[in-house]
């Protein structure tokens, strides 16, 4: 991915900051700017999520894109956060650990290092909370 | 709004054309189809081209422009179009030229589609299907395109019934369809030992789970109906062009297991043929990953969700079962160049509604197609039928 494309979205990679729609209530990561429910009658704020969550289903990636090749096998899961909120993300436990329903909690890790420019990715990653 | 017909099919063998550029490729599909149709290149009003990727496949945009030129076609000046939608464009390219022909706006209208994966490496190859899915919160994160559908089978495995044999029972039937298709990539039968014996990609996914990385192009003919017959005694007519979108990502749907645009697109295919399941002889469905067709064979209404490992299991979607599905070998088999693979199953439905698929023909009237881009963000379903 691109540097100028990685470097936009800094607070919201590093911190778990989404978007939340005050009209309807619903909460969004990644971040929304227009809430699909009320469109143009949605107000959209950011919200700091809270990291909690758990594991909706869940691969584990054994073959991956040459920026991740180096890091596999790794656990890769759609984790919903309590607030309501869907995201992909990779947890940080081993493949027989790994399970639907397992509640996990968000963590700042390095995420994949750019081969060509060079540059390391960090973000959120979630480890098991139980 | 006009009644449509494919009146000509061409495609080019499906597999690692280490020796054909990307250009050569979509003129022999064209020259094959033009020639079926019995149509010359000065009759044609317009080309409709599917492709995902040629700028990262072999670093090549303007491809509308670049095909009809090299199919001999630049003096005529005929306008030349390129529709995108990942795994899907090939679909959507015949969905806007039946669109044109309807409604009157063009007359003799070439559908292709055309991809050409082998220039580029297996980790550059994996990168740029991973952006036919959200790029900067999917693909970040590091899901693979393979892993995408692998969080599709562990939650459907979650819901409901499926064995890990009767998901490798949909690649040994898909190779089994394959080894009759002159056109396959894979022309080798499978057991369900080679499947659970092949490599992890993503789990529960093996290697033998998934389609292939291909070369191929494909390309149709299409006509006003009032006119298929100055061109052809065997015209297939176009009785239903549906299309569906759906969340980019996969963590935003409804229901992980569930490809509503599927729903969607295949509930809008049925009512503008108005007819039933039971009509439909054959279909042809996008089969990208076993869990897939599994998937494909549910929501679009052919048997309730958690039924299709069981129908697969029992040989009722095998080539001579009740509802045949895949006989060209799917994308498991046959292949699946991504642009072309919407147009190839369009060539297939053809074939069979002809009589013409020999070694692998079934008893068809009907046929229905079903292309998705991506993990289920884009879905088009055709119905053919004879006339
Ligand atoms: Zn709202």
């Amino acid at each position: 991915m691109s540097v100028s494309r990685f470097w936009r979205k800094i607070p919201q990679r590093y911190n778990l900051i989404g978007t939340q729609c005050t009209t309807c209530g619903r909460y969004f990561f990644p971040p929304r700017s227009f809430c699909p429910e009320c469109r143009r009658d949605g107000e959209i704020v950011d919200y700091q999520f809270k990291g909690d969550g758990e594991i909706v289903t869940y691969t584990v990636i054994r073959s991956a894109s040459d920026q991740f090749e180096n890091t596999t096998p790794y656990v890769l899961a759609i984790v919903r956060l309590d607030e309501g909120a869907d995201l992909t993300a990779q947890v940080v436990c081993t493949p027989e650990e790994a399970r639907i329903g397992m509640r996990v909690r968000s963590v700042f890790r390095r995420i994949a290092a750019d081969g060509e420019s060079g540059v390391i990715h960090y973000g959120t990653k979630f480890v098991p909370a139980e | 709004m006009r009644d449509v017909a494919v009146i000509g099919i061409g495609c080019t063998q499906f597999g690692e054309h280490w020796s054909t550029s990307f250009r050569n490729l979509f003129v022999e599909a064209g020259a094959l189809a033009l020639e079926d149709a019995g149509v010359t290149g000065e009759q044609i009003d317009a080309l409709y081209v599917g492709n995902m990727s040629a700028g990262r496949f072999v670093e090549q945009e303007h491809i509308g422009a670049l095909i009809a030129d090299y199919a001999g076609l630049a003096s005529n000046h005929i306008p030349s179009t390129r529709v995108e939608a990942a795994c899907a464009s090939g679909g959507l390219a015949f969905r806007q030229a039946v669109i044109s022909v309807a409604s009157g706006m063009e007359d003799i209208v070439v559908a292709a589609g055309v991809e050409k994966m082998t220039d580029v490496g297996t980790g550059a190859s994996v990168d740029t299907l991973a952006g036919a899915a959200d790029r900067e919160w999917e693909g970040f994160a590091g899901a693979t395109f393979p892993g995408l559908y692998a969080m599709i089978a562990n939650d459907y495995m979650h819901r409901y019934s499926l064995t890990r044999e009767q998901l490798a029972q949909v690649a040994v039937k898909n190779h089994a369809n394959g080894a009759k298709n002159p056109i396959a990539q894979f022309r080798q039968q499978i057991t369900v030992d080679t499947v659970l014996k092949s490599s992890l990609v993503a789990d529960p996914l093996r290697l033998f789970d998934c389609s292939p990385i291909t070369d191929g192009a494909a390309a149709v003919v299409v006509v006003p109906l009032e006119r298929a017959r100055e061109f052809t005694d065997t015209p297939v007519r176009v009785l239903a062009s549906a299309q569906a979108s759906d969340t980019i990502a996969l963590h935003d749907r409804r229901e992980i297991s569930t490809l509503d645009a599927t729903v969607a697109a295949g509930r809008r295919a049925f009512q503008q043929a108005g007819i039933e399941h039971r009509d439909i002889d054959m279909l042809e469905v996008h089969d990208c990953f076993t869990i897939a067709e599994i998937c494909a064979i549910e929501d679009l209404g052919f048997c309730a969700k958690g039924e299709a490992g069981k129908l697969t299991e029992e040989g009722v979607t095998a080539l001579h079962g009740d509802i045949p599905v895949n006989t060209s070998g799917g994308l498991k088999a046959c292949g699946h160049p991504v642009g072309a693979t919407g147009i190839k199953q369009i060539y297939e439905i053809v074939k069979q509604i002809r009589g013409e698929a020999t070694g692998r023909q079934v008893d068809a009237e009907i046929g229905m197609a079903h292309n998705v881009g991506g993990t289920g963000a884009t879905v088009a379903v055709h119905i053919l039928g004879g006339c």
